[in-house]
């Protein structure tokens, strides 16, 4: 998909006045409302309009080198895009470390392009940089629409990011006794009236890891699977995970494994 | 012939069997691999706003409670009687004895989630996210279902010394009579103050309170 620069500012403004009628909508507690919008929105996913860049940003050369990242190898080989987001987290030899999507770019920015990353690990959301890896996530994660889940863990390092991922995902901390495991931990609960899944299950950790990147209609922004991590993060009163950090690779893992089979149906779109 | 069948039924049932995510479960909690856990906590989170690395600091409730196989195990039955112990020996009873305070304040108390992340300030007043768990006042159709329904809570309860205290208890520091509960513990953690508590007490007991009309 080409969007005219123009075009995409155009759908990029309705889709804001409409999700402000949507915020709206639920302060009403019409949760029905909000699904015919899903709905009427599946044909038109503004997602595709990140995902556009994402691939624009891909191949055109960048960085100190001029280079694009069209031979950066996400594990199925140098320049495979396509399938290769079903199978992340995954190990990689040359940084001998187990990686997610957004990390291992990162890793090709710095290689291939001569990228100082530095600046994108810490700079906030919504920055021009954290735009520019948000729209890669979500164009590599395109990618593997329709591709069933594989997140192997046949390597120990992976085995081992598994089990501190489930870890993490138990850890209780900060004022509110909070860990992932209270909002994300029981069948069909839910926080005011938006649904958890639960994620230890298949059913649960499918529902999650397979529909991010996404875009959120409430906030009209494009979030890829680090930002809700991070705004989770932000909610269980915890401090702000690292982008790409261990800790954000090892929930990644815990979770794609324990949705292996599912279909990955990204970029996906939210309430 | 037949030997040769069944191996190949068998192993067509494995392989079209689907694959789990692992062949075994591997020791994975606390005890499992502390040194690489503390590592990856170590070097996975910053400092934001006011929020402070100190949150990664556990109290032993917390630890306990962070292994839900082991915390919920038979054998366990003694540590969590202990940490019910020393949460309701920890829980500050109201300084002048008055246990209910306004069910008004109480209400916008219940509705707020506010406070204590990473993009509050300092100054904020906290709420008790209380709607994002519970069904309290009907009129209020957005809400959480994490914990048991309060609609209707003080009808059932009364107003007897006791229903006082044990309510008290359970906001003040929920973890006083259930070990690994989901809720926070409002009073406990500085989470809310006295005044707000007696708020939300009025809001659950008071007979004119919604919540019990
Ligand atoms: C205090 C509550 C809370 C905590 C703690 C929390 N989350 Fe969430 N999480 C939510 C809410 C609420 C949503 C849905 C947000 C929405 O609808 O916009 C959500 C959404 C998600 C999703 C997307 C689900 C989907 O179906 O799209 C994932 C994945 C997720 N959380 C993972 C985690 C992980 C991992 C942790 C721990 C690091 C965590 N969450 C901690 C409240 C929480
Ligand atoms: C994150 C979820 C959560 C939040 C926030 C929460 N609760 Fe709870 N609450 C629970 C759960 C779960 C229970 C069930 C008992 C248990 O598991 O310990 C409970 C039980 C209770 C009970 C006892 C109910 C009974 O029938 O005995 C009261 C009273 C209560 N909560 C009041 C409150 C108030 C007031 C607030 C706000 C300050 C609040 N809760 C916030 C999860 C929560």
């Amino acid at each position: 998909m080409t969007a005219h620069p123009r075009a995409g500012l155009a759908t990029l403004l309705l889709v804001a006045a409409v999700s402000a009628g949507v915020a709206r909508a639920e302060s009403d507690a019409t949760i029905e409302g909000i699904e015919k919008y899903r709905e009427a929105l599946r044909d038109g996913n503004p997602a595709e309009l990140f995902e556009a860049q994402g691939e624009e940003l891909w191949k055109k050369p960048a960085g100190p080198k001029s280079v694009s990242l069209e031979t950066c190898d996400l594990g199925m080989g140098p320049g495979v895009v396509a399938g290769a987001y079903a199978h992340l987290p995954r190990y990689f030899a040359d940084t001998d470390k187990v990686q997610d999507a957004e990390s291992r770019i990162l890793t090709c920015m710095a290689t291939l392009q001569g990228v100082d990353v530095k600046k994108y690990v810490d700079a906030r959301w919504t920055s021009p940089e954290k735009d520019e890896l948000v729209a890669l996530a979500t164009y590599v994660s395109g990618q593997s629409k329709g591709v069933k889940v594989a997140a192997s863990a046949t390597h120990p390092k992976e085995r081992a990011m598994f089990d501190l991922g489930k870890r993490m995902f138990y850890f209780q901390g900060g004022p509110h006794d909070f860990s992932c495991a209270t909002c994300h931990g029981q069948e069909g609960a839910r926080i005011r009236l938006q649904d958890l899944p639960n994620i230890p299950t298949q059913k649960g950790a499918a529902a999650g890891w397979t529909s991010w990147p996404a875009y959120r209609v409430s906030s009209g922004q494009m979030w890829s699977m680090q930002w809700r991590l991070a705004d989770c993060f932000r909610q269980q009163r915890f401090p702000e995970p690292i982008y790409g950090s261990d800790v954000t690779v090892a929930l990644s893992m815990f979770m794609a494994a324990t949705a292996n089979g599912a279909t990955m149906d990204t970029p996906g779109i939210k309430r | 012939m037949t030997t040769n069948l069944r191996i190949a039924a068998l192993s067509a049932l494995l392989f079209a069997a689907p694959l789990p995510a692992f062949a075994a479960e591997s020791a994975w909690g606390p005890g499992a691999d502390d040194a690489a856990f503390e590592a990856m906590l170590k070097s996975g989170f910053r400092e934001k706003g006011i929020v402070k690395l100190d949150r990664l600091k556990q109290d032993a409730t917390q630890a306990f409670c962070s292994d839900p196989i082991k915390s919920n195990a038979k054998d366990a039955a003694k540590a969590r009687a202990e940490i019910e112990a020393a949460n309701l020996a920890a829980v500050k009873w109201p300084s002048d004895g008055k246990f209910l305070g306004d069910f008004k304040a109480g209400e916008k108390i219940a509705q707020s989630g506010r406070g204590l992340t990473s993009t509050d300030k300092a100054d904020q007043v906290n709420g008790g996210n209380c709607y994002n768990c519970h069904q309290i006042d009907k009129a209020e159709i957005s809400y959480g279902t994490i914990g048991p329904s309060l609609v209707g809570y003080g009808k059932l309860k009364g107003t007897s010394e006791e229903a006082l205290k044990t309510t008290w208890a359970r906001i003040w520091n929920s973890k006083s009579s259930n070990a690994c509960s989901n809720m926070p513990r409002a009073g406990h953690m500085g989470i809310l103050g006295e005044q707000q508590v007696k708020d939300l007490m009025a809001l659950l007991l008071d007979p004119n309170s919604p919540v019990n009309k």
